[in-house]
């Protein structure tokens, strides 16, 4: 199950997705939920934009569960949000399943990792004084709040 | 005659903001086998606004990370994707 929304995360569905593949024999499912804090580099965040190259952000998540299946032969599901997110609500949410918890804790750290890198997802970060594009590489100057 | 191909590329998150646009047209000589690698120098020359972008950037050809020797051929989906940062 891969999904992207714009409204609150399915998060049990997300679970219930990963363990659902491996029925009775599901032992642990270890369930990454991501939310948005309340500062970053000192600035106090009022919000966060979230915008994605949907497509192959949905074929990226596609190709990382598919990983997770090679690689560890576990179920894994995630959804990410995008739009606009208040501090403390959650952008996104892995799950993997595994009969016993060492395997799902190392699958769903990895493929958490690999979303992050990989997945074409941008948030813009915006505080009471500015706002900025994360990892904008060239650090373009900050603008004012009533811009964003 | 020498034929050109005409390449769109889509543009995103701080990238779109420098460029002031989400996407940008590039043009190709259509005598050479077109590439990642062809289309990032003709990027270079057209688009200087996004030039000094270019080390940062990779490119995703139908949705897939591509590399400097993919080729690429008119219609297909061409993004150049900066630095991400989901979760």
């Amino acid at each position: 199950m891969i999904q992207i929304v714009e409204t609150e995360l399915p998060i049990s569905e997300v679970t219930r997705a990963a363990s659902a593949e491996l029925g009775d024999g599901a032992g642990a499912v270890v369930t990454f939920v991501g939310t948005v804090r309340n500062l970053s580099l000192g600035h106090r965040i009022q919000y966060l934009e979230y915008s994605a190259y949907e497509p192959m952000a949905k074929a990226e998540m596609q190709r990382i569960v598919g990983e997770v299946h090679r690689r560890w032969a576990l179920p894994c599901a995630m959804a990410h949000r995008l739009g606009r997110l208040q501090v403390g609500e959650a952008s996104i949410v892995v799950a993997v399943a595994s009969a016993h918890r060492k395997e799902a804790f190392e699958a769903c750290h990895w493929a958490v990792d690999e979303v992050k890198s990989r997945v074409p997802i941008w948030k813009k970060e915006v505080a009471v004084d500015g706002f900025w594009w994360v990892e904008d590489p060239l650090g373009g100057a900050p603008g004012t709040a009533d811009d964003a | 005659m020498e034929t050109e191909n005409t390449f769109a590329l889509l543009l995103f998150a701080s990238l779109r903001d420098a460029a002031g646009a989400d996407v940008i047209s590039v043009h190709l000589p259509g005598a050479e086998p077109a590439t990642v690698a062809g289309l990032l120098r003709a990027v270079e020359e057209q688009c200087p606004a996004i030039a000094k972008w270019l080390p940062h950037l990779r490119v995703a050809v139908n949705c897939a990370y591509a590399t400097p020797e993919t080729p690429i051929k008119p219609g297909d989906e061409i993004a150049l994707i900066p630095p991400v940062a989901g979760g």
